[in-house]
């Protein structure tokens, strides 16, 4: 046979449930640690869901960043950010929602602008203005905790209508593992966290599903097969069976999100981080948490019994 | 084993053709393709305004505004039809939706109870609508308190007209400056969302749609103190910035002479005394008749400009207007005479406008992002189809066949369905070609097993398929399930994201479970091999 590359060696017997608890202590910190770390610092919100102005600006030559936030700043808008966005020559500055009506956020851009103008020599291109209003921003805020909980509601009754409940407590216990651990990863980073990233979190969610499905499918179809084999061995022979392809479909999938967050620019590079992450623990927690919550909360092997297999009792585990 | 149905067959090349026929537009420049004979399919995926550049702007009418004028103008009436019949009135004020006024005299409260209800109008509403419907609600208590209350329909009426007159006359400001393709839409009860792709100068039409633009002609009140308390009938109004008076303020009577209703045309010019820019306008008939009249009968009086509530100019009038024309002039530069005859031509917004949200994006930006996204999909594109072949040999090349494919469908879809592609969407079309080849590699991980048990690569091939069938179905729907939340919940650039995702988990679950099918079976049949290279 022509030569492979092999990820993963073609037989393997990883005791994956023997480090069940040490994997749950594991997430059980970083989960624990990641609440702290919400409460402590916070998440970075962008203009999406805080209200505010965001402009970024091109100059001619590298952006002389300091010279602008003096500019900015004698302008008494309040809190106010200055950072170079990709380039040297690119300047986002975002400025919190003023007060009063509409009219006041207008002004403020114009404001800026001009004080701009005024310190910096050659052309300033203004390559994106944003300004999202107080009302806007709290139903941006409702409606992606919306999504994100329906999401969660729909993959439970999902599962649960074609696997058991325990299956589909096994798997939004993952979800929501996941999710916990996306919202530590970006109050660590101080990423900001827009509307962007709440649609990286909601494909986390589809993608770390994706892979529970695998595991559990194979779970399902062993279940029929060795009726007298031990859960826990059965749950460690799934995965191994599965392993070879969680691994393949993890390296394409990082193979095209590498590629974007080299080369697709600084716009989407947050949400390419988060996805990032998000394959990272969504494969993690397939195995990790999604299997071992099965093996705690048991299974009817009944249930599965109904359908038979053509395979049923003629294999043994290999 | 080897058979493959023959409507199968006819099926994958009649999407993969579709697809390819659909696609193809997309790689010639957009105005050959609008030369292409009508029976070709010519249809572009729409790029997002993020990727273009352009103005997104979520605008929400005052409708509040508008009750609140309708009240305060039927308190004056009620004050006025009362005085005119010697009806005794104590205490009028407003409360909430409606006109409180108590009656002192109880033998006169049937005749009020008349007069008040022939205050209301009819709700003009379309005519299914039960006719006679009126706007008001007229109850008197026992002690002679007069209640008018505005009908809940007579309040829906009144604000979706207002919602639908804005729509109008932003729709007429944005053509009045030459945008092409606007899109402006009604969104919810009272908002608008404008799109204006390619728009160069965001903060021009942020100030043309800030303005009301109501411009009133009034008399300038020359009885009255200068700085002391307006006499009845008449009001105090600021100067506006623009005036170019050195008078601050101006005491005008509160009633309209002429309103921006009768203008026909407005335009810029040059004020022949100052030489400074400034705005001619046209009077209607009846407007022209009426000014005519008011400016004979007030000759050597100031009147006043009015916009806004702010005072333009106030000039004398030093004979009569006849020719229902004149000028306003001011300090305008030219773009500010300009911006004031396109709004007068456009007429005044039946509310304010609050901009709840605004995103524009630059050309330049919007070229970048494109060029970006492009070639993170080209690298993408590469480095998964080099790692299928060193993972599956001959068996990757087919995926990667089915890759390919699969891009042609997303392209193909997104043209025919019109559905706008945006900076995330890009991102999802990427996602998707690390994320579509998952169905193949579950289908081959599995033949590789059904190979180890010692089956026939016919059978092991047969297995394999139909083995991995329900996990891709079962794994693929949740995914499915968030991007259709995403599309629902999602706004803008997150709802192209959405509509990449979805269209590249259903076009690869298509072609890993046909296409390649296909592809092997055919292979299978043609060398027969008696090993599988997988």
């Amino acid at each position: 046979m022509a030569w492979r590359l092999r990820l993963v060696p073609e037989k393997t017997r990883v005791p994956f449930m023997q480090m069940r608890k040490a994997a749950f202590g594991l997430s059980g910190i970083l989960a624990v640690l990641s609440i702290v770390l919400l409460v402590i610092l916070g998440l970075n919100f962008g203009i999406d869901f805080r209200g505010g102005t965001l402009i970024q600006v091109k100059t001619t030559g590298p952006a002389n960043i300091s010279v602008m936030r003096d500019a900015v700043g004698s302008l008494q808008l309040g809190d106010l950010a200055l950072q170079e966005f990709g380039e040297p020559d690119e300047v986002l500055i975002r400025v919190e929602r003023q007060a009063g009506d509409s009219a006041e956020q207008l002004g403020a851009v114009e404001v800026i602008k001009r004080a701009l103008e005024e310190v910096i020599e050659g052309d300033i291109e203004y390559r994106r203005v944003e300004f999202v209003g107080p009302q806007v921003s709290g139903e941006l805020v409702r409606a992606g905790a919306l999504a994100l909980g329906l999401a969660l509601a729909a993959m439970l009754v999902y599962i649960w209508f074609r696997f058991e409940w325990q299956f589909s407590v096994g798997a939004v216990t993952a979800l929501v593992h996941d999710v916990i651990l996306t919202f530590g990863f970006f109050a660590i980073t101080g990423l900001e966290f827009n509307l962007s990233i709440v649609a990286a979190i909601l494909t986390i969610v589809g993608y770390s599903m994706n892979d529970t499905v695998v595991v559990y499918d194979r779970v399902r179809e062993n279940l029929r097969k060795f009726k007298k084999t031990d859960l826990k061995e059965l749950i460690d022979l799934s995965i191994n069976d599965t392993l070879s392809r969680t691994t393949l479909t993890s390296v394409t999938t990082m193979l095209a999100l590498v590629a974007l967050v080299v080369v697709g620019g600084p716009v989407i590079a947050g949400f390419v981080l988060a996805m990032i992450w998000g394959v990272v623990i969504g494969t993690y927690s397939s195995i990790f948490v999604a299997a071992p919550v099965l093996l705690y909360l048991g299974v009817r092997r009944e249930a599965f019994d109904k359908k038979t297999d053509e395979d049923a009792g003629d294999a043994t585990p290999a | 084993m080897l058979q493959f149905a023959k409507w199968k067959t006819t099926l994958v090349a009649l999407v993969v053709a579709a697809g390819i026929v659909f696609v193809l537009p997309n790689f010639f420049p957009r105005d050959s393709v609008e030369k292409w004979p009508g029976w070709l399919p010519n249809q572009q995926i729409n790029l997002g305004l993020d990727l273009q550049g352009g103005s997104h702007l979520l605008l929400e009418v005052d409708v509040d505004s508008v009750i609140r004028e309708r009240l305060e103008s039927l308190e004056s009436e009620v004050r006025r039809a009362l005085r005119s019949d010697r009806i005794n009135y104590r205490g009028i004020g407003l409360e909430q939706n409606g006109v409180r006024v108590r009656l002192t005299n109880p033998d006169q409260r049937e005749d009020a109870v008349r007069i008040l209800r022939g205050l209301s109008q009819p709700i003009v509403t379309n005519a299914f609508l039960a006719v006679g419907a009126r706007d008001l609600d007229v109850q008197v208590d026992d002690e002679g308190i007069a209640r008018l209350r505005l009908t809940d329909e007579a309040i829906t009426e009144r604000r979706r007209a207002a919602v639908e007159q804005s729509i109008e006359i932003v729709r007429r400001r944005i053509d009045e400056t030459g945008t092409r393709e606007p899109s402006i839409q009604r969104q919810g009860d009272d908002r608008i969302l404008v799109q204006l792709p390619g728009v160069d100068d965001p903060d021009r039409i942020k100030r043309l749609l800030g303005q009301t633009a109501r411009l009133t002609f009034q008399l300038v009140d020359l009885d009255a103190r200068p700085g002391g308390r307006p006499p009845p009938g008449s009001v105090v109004l600021p100067a506006d910035p623009r005036s170019s008076s050195h008078q601050t303020e101006y005491i005008v009577r509160r009633e309209v002479i002429i309103s921006g209703e009768n203008l026909i045309n407005a335009s810029t010019t040059f004020d022949q005394q100052s030489g400074g820019p400034a705005v001619s306008f046209r009077f209607d008939a009846a407007g022209g008749r009426r000014f005519g009249q008011v400016t004979t009968d007030n000759v050597g009086r100031p009147f006043a400009i009015v916009l806004d509530g702010k005072v333009i100019s106030a000039p004398n009038i030093r004979q009569p207007i006849l020719g229902g024309s004149g000028i306003i002039s001011g300090g305008f530069s030219v773009q500010e005479a300009n911006d004031l005859s396109l709004l007068l031509r456009a007429g005044a917004l039946p509310a304010p406008l609050n901009i709840l949200e605004e995103r524009s994006v630059g050309p330049g930006l919007g070229a970048d992002s494109v060029a970006a996204g492009e070639l993170a999909s080209i690298i993408a594109f590469l480095a998964v189809m080099v790692f299928m072949v060193m993972a599956y040999g001959m068996f990757g090349l087919v995926a990667n066949v089915a890759l390919l494919v699969n891009m042609i469908l997303i392209g193909g879809g997104l043209s025919l369905l019109q559905a706008t592609l945006t900076l995330p969407g890009i991102a999802g079309v990427v996602l998707t070609i690390g994320m579509a080849v998952d169905a193949n590699v579950l289908i081959f991980e599995r033949i590789r097993e059904e190979v180890r048990t010692g089956k026939t690569p016919i059978a092991a091939i047969d297995a394999g398929y139909s083995r991995a069938l329900t996990t891709i179905i079962d794994a693929n729907v949740t995914t499915l399930i968030a991007a259709v939340l995403l599309f629902q919940f999602g706004s803008g650039p997150v709802k192209g994201f959405a509509v990449t995702l979805a269209f590249g988990i259903a076009s690869s679950m298509f072609t890993a479970i046909t296409l390649t099918r296909l592809i092997v079976i055919s292979w299978m049949r043609w060398r027969r091999p008696t090993a599988l290279p997988i």
